[in-house]
């Protein structure tokens, strides 16, 4: 089993507000990440696939392909939008990147071709906030 | 006594929001020339910023400036100003004036520079993303 990763990036707007909270609340909470008036990252998504390598091909899979799955299904859709606003996967929920990562993962799984598994995924914020996630 | 000219950087980052949009112009015409980067509900950057100051060392201190005066200003200055904030509808700077890389740039650099002794040359660097980075300025 060999596991092989891509990166892509996206860069979005967002705000961390609960719609149930007063505003004071929201700033206490979450703090300048409440501000209404939004505020945005350069995303980094890492996409860890795994599987045996092909004989012939010797590739787990094709990672320009990997990379068209990822444009068409996350990064088209995320890219330079509004995550709170514009994103239908994330309407309803706070958009924390413990949500969003776990958003993603539903988008890709049923994209990644049989017998290629999706492994993890890892999403950067910032250089020093990332989340990780396995499907558990 | 010899004089040793020497730069000196400090790096900081801010998080932010914006559009790229001519106000006098349609959302169409905005989307032709600015692309996505004029979506209306705006989209966001980690802004990384380095500033360089270039001075005389000064034979006291060993210093050309004191580094953490410089984070302050910058902080006080800039990140403090530009973090977490929408910069087309936040900030008064960009209230007539449209918040690319380059405009960005040079509103820092002017921010920094009127707390500077005047002694010191200032050099701004600034990176919407990592690929993308501007300076003022130029050579």
């Amino acid at each position: 089993m060999v596991y092989i990763t891509r990166v892509e990036h996206f860069n979005a707007a967002h705000k961390l507000y609960n719609e149930h909270w007063s505003k004071e609340k929201n700033e206490e909470i979450f703090g300048k990440c409440a501000n209404e008036m939004w505020h945005g990252h350069n995303f980094e998504l890492y996409v860890t696939i795994k599987g045996i390598p092909d004989t012939e091909t010797g590739f787990v899979y094709d990672a320009k392909k990997l990379s068209g799955i990822i444009k068409e299904h996350i990064t088209d859709v995320l890219d330079h939008k509004n995550l709170n606003v514009e994103v239908a996967f994330m309407k309803g929920k706070l958009c924390t990147i413990e949500n969003l990562i776990q958003g993603i993962w539903q988008q890709l799984v049923p994209n990644i071709p049989s017998p290629v598994l999706l492994h993890s995924l890892k999403l950067y914020e910032t250089d020093r906030i990332f989340a990780e996630y396995f499907g558990e | 006594m010899e004089e040793h000219r020497v730069s000196v950087y400090r790096k900081e980052h801010f998080n932010a929001a914006h559009r790229i949009y001519v106000k006098d112009w349609s959302n169409e015409k905005n989307a032709e020339v600015f692309g996505k980067c004029s979506n209306p509900n705006y989209h966001g950057h980690n802004y990384d910023l380095t500033v360089k100051v270039t001075g005389v060392v000064n034979p006291t201190t060993g210093y050309v400036m004191d580094l953490k005066k410089l984070s302050d200003i910058i902080n006080e200055q800039v990140i403090d100003r530009f973090d977490h904030k929408n910069l087309n509808e936040d900030c008064v700077e960009f209230k007539n004036l449209i918040p690319t890389a380059e405009n960005i740039v040079i509103v820092i650099y002017k921010l920094i520079k009127t707390h500077l002794d005047e002694a010191f040359d200032l050099k701004v660097t600034l990176y919407e993303t990592p690929r993308n980075f501007v300076e003022y300025p130029a050579n």
